[in-house]
């Protein structure tokens, strides 16, 4: 698939995307334009904005980095969603339970939430490795626990005083939240956590040997075994990496977006920072501005709902087309290569 | 307790379709793990066309069709394109579902048509069974008669044989001048057409009307069911009535214990990986070799090609 | 009449059959001869509409048959038992005799017919059995009893006496025989020359795609080998080596299952010998390199390196010992489509470092490109390189002190130069104190350069001769299994 994501197809895709959203737009009964206008406006339009579209970019470049290391390795990480709510979690627990400062919580926090990002992705890995689960199932599943796990705790041991709903936990106190800048919702340790993560995968990819074998044990676990490569050591340590970035991802929502633990905290991020993995072609340098892209869609989409009445779901149908495109025609361009190549 | 059956047996029809119709799908060696989102777009489609035409049976049609292209370009994208089907799957189920959502903005929680009672003379007044088969809707005898008729086709007929046969071993198939690609395009279309009727079932008979909340999950608790029921049409229709009890479970236990009420519904997955782990397990494998009938029951493996590109 | 007129099939470069004709009458008992390679399944798998040809027609009794259908082929009344049987394995003896039939399903009559078959030729096969649970000779038996009963004039037999009991062969053979009797054409495919002498009538020999000579049986042997062969030739006198204390040695080794099994294999390699291992694909060889590569367990046996008992030893307790295995798949075992040579080259090194120095390495690799003479810079991805120069890059990949050198192949698929080139620096190892022992397919190869070579049959060995006392023509017959006089 990797080659089949080169240049060209992506910008047949784009158009391609582009034609299909003014089509659906005008379907709906919107002025195509000036919706795609005002989807740009709605995240980027003004400094608030902006930090909304930053803050939706940090945990989808934190789930998407890590999710480039499983991919590399050959894994189909597709519990990643439920390695962020199992993030989220972590950090929830944290920040409930440690009392202190905020230097000291925090941090506390954000590891908690790494560690139990990286405990569900092990989870996964070990029923891959030992129990024969394929991962694309074994995750699923384990996402769908996460998600009940979550909900179970909100209105059950962690359920405000009082009430039990399903609108979340009590927020945590906020000395616990993450800091924010020039009245925005903008945390600066948030963005500098997603680069860190982006610069993490880059280095380890390009300049480790621990990088070196997972793209072997992805591309051959046959010959990664003979050059002597510890497969299943490897397969266990990228599970680990990749789910503690998407817990790391969970825990930042928790902490720094939505201050406490509710239902639908991953909402869906984990899902779609695999679409923009297979978008970026697992190249790791890709990520963040794919990413951006996508948050951009996200939070200006919802301008769509306030000033034109239309769904925001918008955002999520023009990612996935874009996505979709970029894979069939990259497709149907191999099977044309092919059948020239074979008389 | 009849009328508590007669509900599971009601609420789960969407999700025998969905199972059912899935299960023949990767009996032919295609993984469809588009399903959320095919059953929310045809959710979704299903009570639009039922609106605006006020036809049912339109709307069900319309469900059917949309969901069974979507399988068929998945299968296409598999067996011309040589994609990973897993791949496409996944990305049409994130798309779909944006889609429904998007183009179903004007129908969310509109009272529209839906599928009316429709008890059966006489047999409806036969003690308990009556109740539960025989007093419900045209959808609801259509799933019952939907588990009959598949695993009757899977255990009787040519086509059901020669179809599993291309999911375990396309090489033996073929071999024997049977068309692989034929079969596996025509598992998709009809197990995706199946999906697309989960969907209308879902918004014109067991949810009436369109959100795209309510069908969220149906799809990978569904994909789930199959593995569960280890690719044995009757043994999925079982899973998915279990998931009903589950849910009719956690609705009772919700007034008491409203932690575990919320945990049920996610119990086919954990049940889903159990399944998995038992038959990829040696011993178990040993212990079906030791006593066969045993085996049968417990061990039932993926079909052997299940999600592979066949080519000459 | 059976009649292929210029059969011709390509697979990307190589020509698996290059305009094959061949004629057999009806009543014959044929067989179809050649080495590992040669063609011959493909050839079948043609005949049987599995693969469609590039070019070529089929007759039979004088209607021309539809190319690339297996229907068509079955309606015309050909049919194959493909060297793998084709049976769905989760599905009963029952319904793999039924798939594929038209018409509606009968299980009743067919459950009639299946042991109306089964009595008639003495099979043995419980037709509720699952396949899975059925030995490869009875799964063999079964796709016999299906295609006789779909009523086929063409009886094709892929290597059928492979993996299957003594006495399920006895079966099979007087089975052919009473077919061939009523005037059924039965083609058998194999590279055995005792069962081709003992069974059949006629036999056609194909050698890289074409037929090289067709002969009436019986036929002296030696000439039959030299058609499957070619022209061979005799190795050269070479100098004496000096053989050290034993590196290597093997008592009562027992491995693998299945067709891939071997038995009883005793086997000592001293420093600086060369053992070749001959034999049928699938005789054993691979299965025996790779457990002294540590890569897959023995059943039974003891496996010493320079004295030290490796048995229970993990691949990595294998390595230490200085054990280095060049597996034949060069891309699909060897190395890592995807990676550059100079990353080959640091995984190969083995070390503990955490952060790799790039440009070290890359000089590294700069060296070991010039040094082994491969074509390609050091971030020429593996798969970019040809045969030749991937088989360079995984002899510059074996480390410095090795006591054993396993390897499966190594000239296979190369031109002459490489070829050569190979072996010079193979030679150097061996000079150097090394033990080497290879499986191949070539003749020539076995001859030219061991010191010994060991002929496996059917997971046995079948023979360990001094290369000296040995032709290739002697070794010819000996791989067809047969213990000349």
């Amino acid at each position: 698939m990797r080659r089949a994501l080169q240049v060209v197809p992506a910008l047949w895709s784009v158009l391609a995307a582009l034609v299909v959203s003014v089509i659906l737009l005008a379907l709906a009964g919107a002025p195509p334009f000036r919706a795609l206008g005002l989807v740009l406006d709605g995240a980027v339009g003004d400094g608030g904005r902006m930090a909304d579209t930053l803050m939706s970019w940090v945990p989808l470049t934190l789930a998407a980095a890590g999710l480039v290391v499983t991919f590399v390795a050959g894994l189909w990480n597709i519990g990643v969603e439920g390695q962020v709510i199992a993030g989220a979690i972590g950090a929830t627990w944290a920040a409930r339970t440690i009392p202190g400062e905020g230097f000291v919580v925090i941090p506390a926090a954000l590891a908690a939430g790494v560690a139990a990002g990286a405990l569900w992705a092990l989870a996964a890995g070990v029923l891959k490795t030992r129990g024969g689960v394929n991962e694309i199932f074994g995750g699923l599943g384990l996402g769908f626990v996460a998600q009940s796990l979550a909900t179970y705790l909100i209105i059950g041991p962690w359920k405000r005083a009082g009430i039990a709903s399903t609108s979340g936990t009590e927020p945590f106190r906020e000395e616990v939240w993450l800091p924010t800048v020039g009245g925005t919702r903008l945390s600066p340790v948030a963005v500098i956590l997603a680069l860190a993560a982006i610069a993490v995968v880059w280095a380890l990819l390009r300049g480790t040997r621990f990088g070196l074998r997972l793209k072997a044990v992805g591309a051959n676990p046959a010959s990664a075994r003979l050059l002597g490569v510890p497969t299943e050591a490897t397969i266990l340590r990228a599970f680990a990496l990749g789910g503690g970035m998407a817990g790391l991802a969970g825990a930042v929502l928790a902490t720094g977006i939505q201050h406490k633990l509710v239902p639908a905290i991953a909402g869906g991020r984990g899902f779609l920072a695999i679409l923009v993995v297979l978008l970026a072609a697992y190249r790791i340098v890709w990520v963040a501005p794919i990413a951006l892209f996508f948050a951009i869609l996200s939070v200006g989409s919802a301008q769509l709902q306030l000033r034109l009445d239309l769904d925001s779901s918008i955002g999520g149908v023009l990612q996935g087309i874009l996505v979709l495109f970029v894979i069939l025609i990259g497709g149907w361009q191999a099977l044309h290569r092919r059948d020239a190549e074979e008389p | 307790m009849e009328a508590t059956i007669a509900s599971i047996v009601a609420a789960a029809a969407p999700l025998v379709f969905a199972a059912v119709g899935e299960t023949i799908t990767e009996k032919a060696g295609v993984v469809n793990l588009s399903l959320d989102g095919s059953i929310a777009l045809s959710a979704m489609a299903a009570f639009a066309v039922a609106f605006l035409t006020g036809s049912v049976v339109l709307g069900f049609a319309v469900g059917a069709l949309l969901s069974a292209l979507v399988a068929v370009l998945v299968a296409f994208s598999g067996i011309r394109l040589r994609l990973n089907q897993v791949a496409v799957g996944f990305v049409l189920t994130l798309f779909l579902a944006a889609l429904a959502q998007f183009l179903g903005n004007p129908f969310v929680r509109q009272p529209g048509p839906s599928v009316r009672p429709m008890a059966v003379p006489v047999l409806s007044d036969l003690p308990f069974v009556g109740k539960i088969l025989f007093d419900q809707n045209v959808s609801v005898y259509a799933s019952l008669v939907l588990i009959v008729v598949v695993a009757w086709v899977f255990r009787r007929t040519r086509i059901g044989l020669e179809l599993a046969s291309v999911g375990e071993r396309p090489e033996a198939a073929h071999a024997r001048g049977i068309s692989v690609s034929r079969y596996r395009f025509g598992a998709a279309a009809v197990g995706g057409a199946l999906v697309g009727i989960a969907g209308a079932a879902f918004s014109l008979d067991v949810k009436l009307g369109w959100s795209d909340t309510q069908v969220m999950g149906f799809g990978w608790i569904a994909l789930a069911i199959v593995i569960f029921g280890g690719w044995r049409p009757i043994w999925v229709a079982l899973g998915c009535y279990l998931f009903g009890a589950l849910q009719v479970l956690a609705l009772k236990l919700q007034p008491v214990f409203p932690g575990v009420a919320q945990i049920l519904p996610s119990l086919p997955f954990p049940l889903m990986i159990f399944t998995l782990v038992v038959v990829n397990s040696d011993r178990l494998q040993r212990l079906g070799e030791r006593f066969p009938f045993l085996g049968r029951l417990l061990v039932s493996d993926a079909p052997a090609a299940l999600g592979t590109n066949f080519e000459i | 009449m059976l009649e292929l007129r210029g059969i011709t099939k390509r697979f990307g470069p190589v020509v698996a059959n290059d305009g094959i004709d061949l004629d057999v009458p009806p009543g014959s008992l044929h067989a179809v001869l050649g080495e590992n390679g040669a063609g011959k399944s493909t050839l079948m798998k043609i005949l049987s509409g599995f693969l469609p040809p590039d070019a070529g027609r089929i007759r039979l009794d004088g209607h021309e048959v539809p190319t690339g259908s297996p229907r068509a082929a079955l309606r015309a009344g050909i049919g194959m038992l493909h060297q793998d049987p084709l049976v769905c394995l989760p599905f009963t003896a029952l319904d793999n005799f039924i798939l594929g039939r038209e018409g509606k399903i009968d299980r009743a009559a067919a459950r009639g017919e299946l042991r109306e078959v089964c009595a008639r030729f003495d099979f043995d096969i419980d037709p509720d059995a699952r396949a899975r649970s059925l030995s490869v000779g009875e799964r063999q038996q079964l796709e016999i009893a299906r295609l006789l009963s779909l009523g086929v004039k063409v009886l094709i037999l892929d290597e059928p006496t492979s993996g299957i009991s003594s006495e399920q062969r006895t079966k099979l053979f007087s089975a052919l025989r009473t077919l061939a009797g009523e005037g059924l054409i039965v083609l058998f495919v194999s590279h055995k020359l005792e069962e081709v002498e003992e069974l059949c009538d006629t036999v056609t020999v194909i050698r890289a795609g074409r037929v090289v000579g067709e002969r009436a049986l019986p036929c002296p042997a030696d000439e039959l080998v030299e058609l499957m062969f070619g022209d061979l030739v005799v190795s050269s006198a070479r100098p004496p080596v000096e053989i050290g204390a034993p590196a290597l040695r093997v008592s009562g080794l027992a491995a693998g299952t299945g067709r891939q099994a071997v038995t009883g294999v005793d086997l000592e390699v001293r420093a600086g010998e060369v053992v070749g291992l001959a034999g049928l694909e699938g005789s054993g060889q691979r299965t025996l390199l790779r457990v002294l590569a540590g890569l897959e367990p023995a059943r039974a046996g003891h496996v010493e390196i320079d004295g030290r008992s490796l048995d229970g030893s993990s691949y990595e307790g294998f390595v230490a010992a200085g054990v280095h295995y060049l597996p034949a798949g060069r891309l699909e075992e060897g190395l890592v489509p995807g990676l550059t040579i100079a990353e080959h080259l640091t995984l190969a090194a083995r070390l503990s470092d955490w952060v790799v120095d790039w440009d070290a390495a890359r000089s590294r690799a700069e060296e070991a490109i010039e040094h082994f003479r491969i074509k390609g810079g050091p971030d020429t991805p593996a798969d970019a390189l040809s045969g030749g120069n991937q088989q360079r890059l995984l002899l510059a990949m074996m480390p410095e002190d090795l006591r054993v050198l396993l390897m499966e192949h190594p000239t296979r698929g190369l031109d002459i130069e490489s070829a050569d080139y190979v072996w010079t620096r193979l030679l150097a190892r061996r000079d150097s104190g090394t033990a080497i022992v290879f499986s191949s397919a070539d003749l020539d190869e076995l001859v030219g350069y061991a010191d010994r070579v060991v002929v496996f049959f059917s997971g046995k060995v079948l023979a360990d001769l001094p290369a000296a006392e040995l032709t290739a023509d002697r070794l010819g017959t000996l791989i067809g299994g047969k213990v000349a006089s």
